[in-house]
């Protein structure tokens, strides 16, 4: 009742603002005749890119050819190619610190998101293309799994980042945990349970190998000699009077994990951090790829006696090649692009440790006194030129695999 | 010893009726994992937003917010903390503890304040209950203080104002250009298709500072619609609902035009009703692209009254200050909504966007 009331009183209010709107185009289309509607149609699109997207692209060339720190054109003066000396104009770009200051700025930034993507990308897309893999199984609950994955995704960029920051300060939760599993890992070692339970787990372990491992060597499977040796050498192994020791950890030391730079710890959160967001997406794409090959092809195989792993790269891998290419692009160029989460999360620090070419560009046009728009747009001229050949390079790449 | 073949298996085997392989052990134990680092820092960060400044300033790794009981003291002017006192031959006393001398904590019986005595403080143990701190989240929204600490309310408006507004624009302008590339012949209807095409080339990242420029001139600055406007025109919104506008038959605008029904009225009518799906997909990621906007609305909006709720997060975070309770229980409104919106369109939001391919 309540429903069917508001679903009318929806369709009414719908109803009188098309009404509404009809007046003016109703007009018009009576002025320039029905088929030229189509002009009026995409007029606010158009417009709305010219003025937003391809004016702007416009511009950039022009601004970056500008100094001073006005942000109306008329009194910028134009500078020739000194934003773009000042950009490259280093005796060694492998190191920015002989760079004038905005070279030093922009080619840390250009390093660090090389590296980013370098190490972020491929990580993910394995990652992403396993657990699709897993989910294609015949798993139990799969829309479920499916769905706590692609969580993430849907959080926005500020809320990943105080999230995980609220995870990796000095005293937060995983260095409580870490601490805890080192003491408790102690203390069993010290434990009377020590020796019992390691050295069941290590006689099955060893089994499991051993076992393979004479069944291979010798054709006749000797298992009771495989369980002998696997117990003698587990106990051997537990009770020697050095294992304890050996095994004992140092106690704990909390690190600053987005601070402490000595490890590297910062860009391998701030790879993390990103990985654990954007996953759940990739992960979708490549799941849908998986369930649109076709699953006669797979019998048809079973058919032929072909096994497991040829039927894993001569058809799952061939067929899910176009799906992982979208996938790859679509990583790469998002992770040139890197900013929200990294600029939350550390600011670009400890120093400059983890600050990507975007907040280069952002910082140099609108962080501080000296807003160098210049320079900014300079950069971005070089950003895009970079992008723009990275996009063809795998535009080339699928021709290619297509044509092949 | 696991060859290839065994890692392929794993990965690809589907499941037989009755037992389980090894392999989906192996497969379950890994989805597994997964949730765990899925889930377990938004659950440690809701739990974490119910704890109390004092506890979070202490940095309390406990999972439970822990709350220390206090008793008034016999003036009322202040009150102390209640601690569990162990005597040496193990009996146990609750007491009220005045303050510190030396390595003792001098105290008294709980609800007995004569006579304060002496005990040595490695022998007192603080007495705790779980109390969840929901004024961590009423006072920042509903409570006297909340202009001063983090104007909640002011952020959720203006982040549901530019979230509900752009996509309601979105939607309209780009089915409009969707409607005109797919149901008229027109001069030069592969050129603006080919112009739209191209705006994909030029990622918003590269054009800051002439976009900034642009919207300054337009008096856009530190103004909502400056958020709103630059980017309710998507190339991949116009070709969404092209391409289920294809699909609608051109019959039925035939028959309408017979009426003699205006163009715009056949696109309000026929064409926007019947595009349903493909609106509500577009709708879906629009609302989720202006909810967790960040990097745009940091560059246009610069006064605190025209924050949104993730500039408002940011900038708190940022701020070196002692209100962490408020920064993670603000956290889980500003998660809330879209969870929310994730929960009941769960299966609408995964199937559409693994055909899109957008996010």
């Amino acid at each position: 009742m309540a429903a069917s009331s508001l679903n009318s009183w929806v369709a009414g209010a719908w109803k009188a603002l098309g009404d509404l709107l009809d007046g003016p185009f109703a007009a018009v289309q009576r002025h320039i005749g029905a088929h030229r509607m189509a002009y009026v149609f995409l007029l606010p699109n158009l417009l709305v890119f010219g003025l937003f997207s391809f004016w702007p692209m416009i511009l950039n060339f022009y601004i970056a050819f500008t100094g001073g720190q006005s942000v109306i054109l008329g009194e910028r003066p134009l500078v020739g190619f000194e934003n773009f000396r000042e950009l490259l104009d280093c005796p060694s770009y492998l190191d920015p610190k002989t760079c004038p200051v905005a070279g030093y700025s922009f080619w840390t930034g250009l390093w660090n998101t090389l590296f980013f993507a370098a190490v972020q990308v491929p990580i993910m897309i394995v990652v992403a293309l396993v657990t699709a893999l897993i989910l294609n199984r015949n798993i139990r609950g799969r829309g479920l799994w499916r769905a706590v994955y692609f969580y993430p995704v849907m959080l926005s960029p500020v809320v990943v980042a105080v999230i995980w920051d609220w995870i990796l300060k000095r005293r937060g939760i995983l260095n409580a945990v870490l601490d805890d599993a080192v003491t408790g890992w102690n203390g069993f070692v010290a434990s009377g349970w020590f020796a019992p339970v390691a050295g069941a787990v290590l006689a099955l372990v060893l089994y499991a190998g051993l076992s393979r491992l004479f069944c291979r060597l010798n054709a006749i499977c000797r298992l009771k000699w495989a369980g002998v040796l696997a117990i003698g050498l587990a106990a051997l192994a537990v009770l020697s009077p050095g294992t304890p020791a050996l095994l004992t950890l140092a106690e704990y030391r909390p690190v600053n994990w987005l601070i402490d730079q000595r490890a590297g710890w910062p860009m391998f959160w701030v790879i993390f951090v990103y990985t654990w967001g954007h996953l759940g997406f990739y992960m979708l794409i490549l799941l849908a790829g998986l369930q649109a090959i076709p699953r006669d092809l797979y019998e048809a195989a079973e058919m032929d006696g072909t096994s497991k792993s040829r039927a894993f790269w001569r058809i799952t891998l061939p067929l899910l090649m176009p799906t992982m290419i979208v996938v790859l692009v679509l990583s790469l160029i998002r992770a040139f692009q890197v900013f929200d989460e990294i600029y939350v999360l550390t600011g670009g620090g400890p120093g400059q440790a983890t600050k990507m070419i975007i907040q280069h560009i952002y910082e140099s046009a609108f962080i501080g006194d000296a807003k160098r728009y210049g320079i900014a747009a300079a950069s971005s001229v070089l950003v895009a030129a970079l992008l723009m050949v990275l996009t063809l390079m795998q535009l080339a790449i699928t021709r290619k695999r297509a044509g092949g | 010893m696991i060859g290839a073949g065994d890692v392929v298996t794993f990965l690809t085997r589907t499941r037989g009726r009755g037992r389980l392989h090894w392999s989906d052990w192996l497969a379950y134990g890994y989805l597994v994992a997964g949730l765990l680092i899925v889930v377990l820092p938004i659950v440690w960060m809701f739990l974490s937003s119910l704890k109390s400044p004092g506890a979070l300033v202490e940095n309390d790794p406990r999972i439970l917010p822990y709350e220390q009981i206090t008793v008034p003291a016999p003036d009322g002017s202040r009150t102390f903390g209640v601690q569990v006192w162990t005597r040496p031959d193990g009996t146990r006393l609750d007491v009220a503890v005045v303050g510190p001398r030396g390595l003792n904590a001098r105290v008294f019986e709980v609800g007995k304040p004569e006579p304060v005595f002496e005990v040595p403080r490695s022998q007192l143990a603080r007495k705790e209950i779980v109390s969840p701190r929901w004024e961590n989240y009423t006072e920042p929204t509903i409570g006297a203080t909340q202009s001063r600490t983090f104007n909640f309310l002011r952020y959720f408006w203006n982040s549901t104002f530019v979230t509900v507004v752009a996509t309601l624009l979105t939607l309209v302008v780009n089915a409009m250009a969707a409607f005109a590339l797919s149901k008229y012949r027109f001069r030069g209807r592969d050129a603006m298709a080919l112009v739209i095409v191209a705006t994909l080339l030029i990622p918003p990242t590269v054009i800051l500072v002439p976009l900034f420029m642009t919207v300054s001139k337009l008096g856009m600055l530190n103004s909502l619609w400056g958020v709103i406007i630059p980017a309710i025109a998507t190339p991949t919104g116009v070709f969404l609902l092209r391409q289920y506008m294809l699909t609608i038959p051109d019959e039925l605008l035939e028959a309408a035009r017979m009426d003699a029904a205006s163009e715009w009225k056949i696109f309000w009518r026929i064409m926007l009703p019947l595009s349903l799906p493909a609106l509500s997909v577009l709708a879906i990621l629009s609302v989720m692209w202006r909810w967790n906007d960040f990097m745009w609305p940091l560059i246009v909006l610069t006064q605190s009254e025209v924050f949104t709720l993730q500039l408002g997060l940011s900038t708190f975070k940022g701020e070196l200050n002692d209100n962490m309770h408020y920064l993670l229980a603000m956290t889980v409104l500003t998660l809330l909504p879209v969870t929310l919106v994730f929960v009941v369109l769960q299966k609408h939001i995964t199937t559409g966007i693994a055909n899109t391919g957008l996010k």
